[in-house]
């Protein structure tokens, strides 16, 4: 296997971007081992029978809510010969039948039926000793937390609170607060770059204060304002916290080249934002290992979900929510302020694009490394956002994972 | 202007980037949406861009120009004729190829414009994509 530079986690090596057998490795000890991956918010399937298809990184899998009210996540691969069974993204069903042989399927994952099981006419037909409940779908952990489901392909996962840490929890449960939610839509991009360099793009708050000219300009995320990067024990998790200013033109944003002075919207309703969370930060970006951002940018919701794609891509799904009990102009605001998100976002286009630069530049030559040295080369929380520990930390967990 | 001329120079102006024109298309409380197949057919109102007047159009065109960081790139709008439907709606098919510097030509976009045009000029226009998947980002309006 591949060697990591001698400076630790303050160099990012480029083959962690491109090599196929690290990826496989990814798979097996991240996505595959002891971790929670997000899958779906619960009120995406609200009645019995409703299921969505999702991936637990490469993993396809089936969330469903069985006959008892419980959800439910299966590998969506047949226990006959691996056919994916569910080939709808969503809906609702009793059962579930792979169109191959027709194995049928309970919501629970149990092996109901097999055609032919006792042949036809004296002819074929299984082993006598075959037996349905040495059969059935392939079944992962599952967890909930105010209405936000997450799944583990392992059985040695720990709980999900200790997986969380009360750090983590706080600010989960601040988005999380228990209210029924809503979702508004979706949007979904792929992303040709490895999958974490959409995660080191959220722990990275300073790139934020320097690409994003659209949130400097208008005070919405800058570097002289009030915010803290914080982590969980293991590093594995980060928030960045900010607290929006006003668009003023102070020595110090006309002294920022990411400042435009004199850009106004003609129509101001795009950026009203009104407070609904308590304390002073207007922007907590979550970043949950393996494959979650949770975004609370002023009053736009979503879930970032990653699925990666081999080691060049990966897919990013978007789902905007909001609260059951939001007012018709509350998800009027939610809505325009969508504009900032997802793949034709005001912000996101600049990351989607600048990541694609990243894996081109990293593919070239992967025995070169990133310096990560910005704010140290420590692993601490900061109380500012001119700072890479967000990322070292991630590395520090990922290699103690990967064992690189 | 009939609505394939319309349809003709919303394609024309948004390929050769003649923004500052092409808001000249819409009524001032227009609505310009680009939306996923999937949220129309759930009944899920996000869009990926929502513009709730020609001051928004505006906002967006000088926004991805003065604020975004993109690889430079074009467009090429194919748009089908435009048919008129039972309510009164315009609709036509479109496909949108993009070229990045020094890659091959894709198609970046395919879908349905759903339109309610006003004297000439676009008083709602829903740009409905195929694929919920997109290529990255849509950088200029479809």
């Amino acid at each position: 296997m591949r060697h990591w530079p001698d400076e630790g986690v303050s160099r990012i090596p480029y083959w962690v971007y491109t090599d196929p057998d690290v990826f496989q490795l990814e798979q097996e000890r991240i996505f595959r081992g002891p971790s929670w991956s997000y899958v779906a918010l619960s009120c995406e399937i609200p009645e019995a029978g409703d299921f969505i298809r999702t991936s637990v990184g490469e993993t396809p899998v089936v969330v469903v809510r069985d006959k008892g009210g419980s959800i439910r996540v299966l590998v969506n691969r047949c226990a006959h010969r691996g056919a994916q069974f569910c080939r709808e993204p969503h809906g609702n069903t009793t059962t579930f039948e792979c169109p191959y042989h027709q194995w049928s399927y309970a919501l629970d994952g149990r092996l109901l039926g097999v055609p032919f099981k006792k042949g036809l006419d004296g002819q074929g037909g299984m082993p006598a000793d075959f037996e349905n409940a040495d059969h059935g779908l392939e079944t992962l952990q599952v967890t909930m937390r105010n209405g936000v489901v997450f799944a583990s392909l392992s059985d040695d996962v720990e709980p999900f609170e200790d997986y969380l840490g009360d750090t983590m929890a706080e600010y989960f449960d601040r988005v999380f607060d228990g209210r029924e939610l809503h979702v508004l839509g979706y949007l979904r991009q792929r992303l040709p770059c490895n999958w974490k360099l959409m995660f080191e793009n959220i722990k990275d708050p300073y790139h934020a204060t320097l690409l994003h000219v659209f949130l400097v300009t208008f005070g919405l995320f800058r570097a002289d304002q009030p915010s803290a990067t914080r982590m969980d024990k293991t590093g594995r998790h980060s928030v960045l916290v900010s607290s929006r200013g006003a668009q003023t033109d102070s020595s110090i944003t006309r002294s920022l080249r990411s400042y435009r002075e004199g850009f106004e919207l003609q129509d101001p309703n795009l950026l009203t934002p009104v407070r609904e969370f308590p304390g002073a930060p207007t922007v907590v970006m979550q970043t949950l290992w393996p494959n979650l951002i949770v975004q609370q940018q002023s009053n736009t919701l979503a879930m970032r979900q990653m699925v990666p794609r081999g080691p060049a891509a990966h897919d990013l799904h978007w789902t905007f929510f909001g609260y059951a009990d939001d007012t018709e102009e509350m998800t009027a605001i939610r809505l325009r302020q969508a504009n900032l998100m997802g793949p034709a976002g005001f912000v996101s286009i600049d990351d989607g694009e600048i990541m694609r630069l990243s894996q081109d530049g990293v593919a070239a030559d992967v025995n070169r490394s990133g310096v990560a040295e910005m704010g140290g080369r420590d692993t601490d929380d900061q109380d500012h956002m001119v700072t890479e520990a967000a990322i070292r930390a991630f590395y520090a967990h990922y290699r103690e994972v990967m064992g690189l | 202007m009939t609505p394939d001329d319309l349809f003709a120079a919303h394609g024309d102006l948004l390929d050769e980037s003649r923004l500052d024109e092409w808001i000249d298309l819409f009524t001032d409380d227009c609505l310009y949406l680009v939306i996923p197949r999937e949220n129309v057919e759930r009944g899920l109102p996000l869009a990926a861009i929502r513009c709730e007047s020609r001051g928004y159009l505006k906002d967006r065109v000088v926004a991805v120009r003065e604020t975004s960081m993109y690889a430079p790139r074009s467009q090429r709008h194919v748009i089908g004729a435009s048919r008129k439907q039972p309510d009164g709606a315009m609709t036509a098919s479109y496909a949108v190829f993009q070229t990045l510097t020094d890659e091959p030509t894709t198609v970046f976009s395919t879908g349905r414009y759903v339109a309610r045009i006003i004297e000439g000029r676009f008083a709602e226009l829903r740009c409905i994509y195929d694929s919920t998947l997109v290529d990255n980002s849509i950088v200029q309006p479809l």
